[in-house]
């Protein structure tokens, strides 16, 4: 069991009997009085936010989650589908659940995913991928809006910027954590 | 070679800053015929209060504030004395706390809390001589007098409950930091005073009113500032006083600590007085626009 003095910004625990991760905290002791513990909270599931305040003396079970292996198979009406290395289980993750991180999925990839009983809520991918851009227009000169850099589109369909020398066609490295350009791929 | 730390580089200017905003204080309180002391960080005990917690040190304790050594002193004769001191409180880490602060305490003989109100306008006029605050896009006029407000005109102003439903509803710390707090000192830094008696163990209480403590608290742009009240100086209820919030602690399950046998001595020989504490890194936060306690010390506990 955690006790208010283990809130913190990260921290998954169970609230109603879901999984709710904290990304907001703060600490206050109005009037000198007892203290509060606000925290704004993520429901796991379905991602929606809300504002929660703790008094000390409260208590809250861990949420019981899970990391497995799993291989990204393919995207079809159910979501997209992953399976387990290990049992070959599969499982699907939808759309919502995904957000961002459905640009950097590539087939056969391996991913770490958060497991909440047999529910998936979550994903780590590889820290970087490897993505073909498949449009980019040439970089005008004296453009300067911009530095150096011009958008371009990649195979997954996700707009980002790059430095003006990457050509349509070109394989970059791109780091999930922040969806930025790291480097082109020699090939 | 090691890039430099880019953290503890990006906070110079406001480190700077409060080097300087120190210096005035002192010169402030030097000025005005105040003693500067410095009394032992590491003591026996500290005044017992429900809802602080001190951070042992061996069979001693890192005090929580410095108040009852500086009492020791008053009683004995010392009349007008401040201190600036690192002060800990166990637990106690947010955007507006750190567990190690900074604390600013003043005394003053033969005075009451509202000499304390005036000398609060005064500090702030010596240390922004403009007398224009901007804080997080918030223009506070900071120019002497600053607006004075009763706890219960603050609850009927802006919480959707009274003061006394709130009490009854056990709710006073929700509505109090949700509805009252972010308004106070938005145009005019703000003394919210007439506290309950109940919520101000070393305080004197009002002789026309004793339900209500002579304490204040000083806010500017809803950041609470300062704390400050007229001394209890009646040892016996003192005593009491103090017995009783160690019993309610104890029936929390907190750590026994002995009652403060030599300062409820002195007491007795202490004048009338008041005291105020004032947050040193919350005031470095306003005068530097600075939204996290973070970025006004050179170090956190996660930067250690």
């Amino acid at each position: 069991m955690y006790s208010c003095s283990d809130l913190k910004k990260g921290l998954k625990l169970m609230i109603d009997d879901e999984p709710h991760v904290i990304v907001g905290f703060d600490f206050t002791k109005p009037g000198k009085g007892q203290a509060l513990y606000k925290c704004k909270l993520r429901n796991m599931i379905t991602g929606s936010l809300f504002d929660r305040t703790y008094r000390s003396g409260e208590s809250f079970k861990p949420a019981p989650l899970e990391e497995r292996d799993m291989q990204y198979l393919y995207q079809d009406d159910t979501g997209y589908v992953f399976m387990d290395t290990k049992t070959y289980d599969q499982i699907s993750l939808s759309e919502e659940t995904l957000a961002d991180d459905k640009y950097f999925l590539v087939d056969n990839m391996e991913v770490k995913i958060l497991m909440f009983g047999e529910l998936g809520i979550g994903i780590t991918l590889p820290i970087f991928v490897n993505l073909r851009v498949t449009q980019s227009d040439p970089w005008v000169k004296g453009d300067t809006a911009a530095g150096n850099n011009k958008p371009a589109t990649v195979e997954t369909g996700y707009t980002l910027q790059v430095p003006s020398f990457v050509d349509e066609g070109v394989l970059i490295q791109i780091d999930t954590r922040t969806g930025d350009y790291v480097t082109r791929v020699k090939e | 070679m090691a890039d430099p730390n880019q953290g503890l580089a990006a906070k110079q200017q406001r480190l700077t800053s409060r080097a300087r905003i120190l210096t005035e204080i002192r010169a402030f309180f030097g000025a005005a015929g105040f003693l500067e002391v410095e009394t032992p960080y590491r003591i026996p005990c500290n005044a017992p209060e429900l809802y602080i917690d001190p951070l042992p040190s061996d069979s001693s304790v890192l005090h929580t504030s410095p108040e009852l050594c500086m009492k020791r002193l008053l009683a004995a004769g010392y009349p007008q004395i401040y201190q600036l001191c690192h002060c800990w409180r166990a637990e106690e880490h947010g955007s507006r706390h750190l567990p190690e602060f900074t604390m600013l305490e003043w005394y003053r003989a033969n005075s009451d809390y509202r000499q304390l109100m005036d000398d609060c306008e005064q500090l702030l006029a010596k240390l922004l001589p403009s007398g224009k605050l901007i804080y997080q896009g918030q223009q506070v006029d900071v120019r002497p007098p600053f607006e004075r407000l009763t706890l219960v005109e603050a609850f009927n102003r802006y919480a959707p409950v009274s003061l006394d439903q709130a009490m009854v509803e056990e709710k006073f710390e929700e509505h109090y930091s949700d509805y009252v707090e972010p308004q106070l000192g938005r145009c005019k830094p703000t003394i919210l005073y007439d506290f309950p008696a109940g919520m101000a163990a070393l305080a004197r209480t009002r002789p026309d009113k004793p339900q209500l403590a002579e304490r204040f608290e000083l806010y500017i742009a809803g950041l609470e500032l300062a704390n400050a009240f007229s001394e209890l100086t009646d040892a016996s209820e003192q005593r009491q006083r103090f017995e009783a919030a160690e019993r309610q602690r104890q029936e929390l399950g907190k750590p026994a600590y002995p009652l403060p046998e030599r300062f409820l001595q002195e007491l007795e020989q202490m004048p009338e007085a008041a005291g105020i504490a004032l947050g040193i890194d919350r005031l470095v936060m306003l005068l530097t626009d600075a939204d996290s306690i973070g970025q006004v010390v050179a170090f956190t506990p996660e930067e250690l």
